[in-house]
């Protein structure tokens, strides 16, 4: 009987290359897969594995110039500085507030306009179209639009408020860190909220028409019907973007350094804007490597729960 | 069905809300690239401008040297030739790579597709500094082609994930009746395949082009003149030097978001397919 290929399903482990295997065409699926994936894995890793490796090197030595001739050996001490630096547990504090806050209101409200997109509209490939908007601004075009927006002296925010009589006079909004960090979560919410949505919407597109139909015969309301039918179903997608977002959100930098260019007083300054101003403003290399390892530590834990939400819930090939 | 009613002026209503809050700092920005500068700071603030000022958009389209607008223009040619060696260098690797994932059974399928998948999520960066060092070493620091190495890094991974996805789409009896007439892997995998494939190729060309378009933090740090500044440093620059006049960010803004606000309204329907078969950065 022929083998079929079935999908899903992984293939004895055959002896990896030469050596007569026990059948001969998971062994040459082999081999043709490496020589596919061959170029991929030139221009991906090719780039990649010795700047990371390098990285984890760097972060162990003393490294204060591009050119620096003399990299003393340091052992751990960059680590132990980061861990004792009080400035590094207040821009963690930052990026995790950011963080929260932000995919907080983008799950909130992408949900709501992933019903709305939904919903029976009259024009809802307009809808779709005006939403999907934001999602292709550019994040840095989206950063200085808000600037504008949130200016002192000319910010549209401004002009609105005063003119609809809700504030007496302009308002500095980017003039505190605590206001300041809050106009980066406004900023990345706009900007965001729209990708949440369309996610959450392919969720609600894939919960079968006959579900719902059969739940209003049997008396359910729409309320009803969305706590007990939907949102149960929508739990596989709101995971796994629960957790894209958080990674994409820890990683925040564009934003922040159009925004607010990590100010007042440091006010605003993310993880990886912080990282960038040790290593490239500072020139501290070493430490701003040590820095980066500690974002990769903190990111691969996240991507091993987001992977694993992914494979549980059998949502792509992994 | 009296509430639905009710219910349909409730969507709508809220519908409306919704495109006033997504549309109105788009059309501030329009209408701001049009006023002349001392009109934009009048209070109260004027929201249909008096003069209608175009001379931003022309000094943009029309300046001469190594002005602003001359610096912006070159960094519009910049970010197109990174963007599309970037889209052309992934997706001619990636093509292949999907198919094995998709098609081809091998052992440590599932780790090699994980392994690529925990590169996209890297932060960039931990990778700056080494790849600074060696960038300089080559020589390719401010240069376009240093840029399209790097993004080729970032975009292929990315690729390889969300086109799979769409292969595995492709019932496999497809693929098999070709092989059964006589066509080979490649064969098949151009023959049928691909042309079975392509909306899923259109959204991984879309998105491909938005990340590499979209890309701020390494072209900062690697560019340093207009021979290779991209529209995201560009407008930084903008932004940063010339904040007294905000018409002139929001000409050059608005020109930045064209190609990609047009690619993604006109392959929208393929967006919601292409974000469930893989995640997106935003």
């Amino acid at each position: 009987m022929a083998i079929t290929r079935t999908r899903n399903i992984d293939a004895p482990p055959g002896p990896p290359g030469g050596g007569g295997g026990r059948s001969r065409r998971p062994a040459g699926q082999g081999r043709l897969a490496a020589l596919l994936l061959l170029p991929a894995g030139i221009v991906v890793f090719g780039i990649i594995v010795y700047p990371v490796l390098r990285t984890v090197l760097i972060s162990f030595f003393n490294v204060d110039s591009a050119v620096a001739t003399s990299t003393p050996f340091v052992g751990i001490r960059n680590y132990t500085d980061i861990v004792g630096n009080s400035d590094f547990w207040s821009t963690m504090g930052r990026t995790l507030y950011f963080t929260v806050v932000s995919t907080g209101f983008e799950l909130l409200l992408g949900l709501g306009l992933a019903l709305l997109m939904n919903a029976p509209l009259r024009a809802r490939w307009l809808l779709r179209a005006i939403v999907v908007l934001p999602w292709a601004l550019p994040t840095v075009v989206n950063g200085a639009m808000w600037r504008g927006v949130l200016n002192a002296q000319y910010g549209s925010l401004n002009a609105l408020l005063t003119q609809l009589h809700l504030i007496s006079d302009y308002r500095s909004w980017l003039g505190t860190p605590a206001s300041a960090l809050n106009m980066l979560v406004v900023a990345d919410v706009w900007k965001t909220t729209p990708l949440v949505a369309f996610f959450l919407l392919t969720g609600l597109q894939s919960v079968p028409r006959e579900i719902h139909e059969s739940a209003r015969v049997d008396g359910a309301g729409a309320v009803r019907t969305f706590w007990s039918i939907t949102a149960p179903l929508l739990i596989p997608s709101v995971a796994v973007v629960l957790i894209l977002r958080t990674i994409e959100a820890f990683k925040v930098f564009d934003l922040v350094y159009i925004l607010t260019g990590g100010g007042p007083a440091n006010g605003t300054q993310t993880i990886a804007y912080f990282t960038y101003v040790q290593a490239f403003s500072d020139q501290r290399f070493g430490y701003g490597s040590a820095l980066a390892d500690v974002i990769v530590v903190c990111i691969l834990v996240l991507s091993a729960v987001y992977l694993r939400a992914l494979r549980r819930n059998e949502m792509s090939l992994i | 069905m009296k509430a639905s009613r009710r219910y349909q002026i409730f969507v709508h209503v809220a519908a409306v809300l919704v495109a006033i809050v997504i549309l109105a700092p788009f059309a501030w920005m329009l209408t701001a690239s049009v006023s002349d500068p001392t009109s934009l700071i009048t209070r109260p603030y004027h929201w249909i401008p008096r003069h209608w000022d175009f001379s931003r958009y022309t000094q943009i389209f029309q300046g001469k040297g190594q002005d602003v607008a001359g610096a912006f223009r070159q960094s519009v040619i910049n970010s197109t030739i990174v963007a599309t060696g970037t889209v052309v260098i992934s997706m001619g690797v990636g093509i292949f790579g999907a198919y094995a994932f998709a098609m081809l059974r091998f052992r440590f399928r599932r780790l090699t597709m994980m392994i690529f998948l925990t590169t996209y999520m890297l932060p960039p960066i931990a990778l700056l500094v080494p790849l600074y060092l060696i960038m300089s070493s080559l020589g390719l620091l401010d240069s376009d082609l240093g840029l399209i190495i790097i993004y080729c890094s970032y975009v292929t991974p990315f690729v390889l994930w969300i086109l799979s996805n769409y292969f595995l789409t492709i019932p496999a009896e497809l693929e098999e009746a070709a092989r059964v007439d006589g066509c080979s892997r490649m064969g098949a995998l151009f023959r049928i395949i691909l042309p079975a494939a392509r909306p899923g190729l259109f959204a991984t060309i879309m998105f491909a082009f938005l990340l590499a378009w979209d890309e701020f933090l390494y072209a900062l740090i690697f560019t340093s003149t207009s021979v290779s500044k991209t529209i995201p440093v560009a407008i930084a620059d903008f932004t940063g030097r010339y904040s007294t006049d905000f018409g002139l960010v929001a000409a050059g803004g608005l020109i930045a978001s064209v190609p990609p606000v047009l690619l993604a309204i006109a392959f929208q329907r393929f967006v919601v397919g292409g974000l469930s078969a893989g995640a997106v950065k935003g």
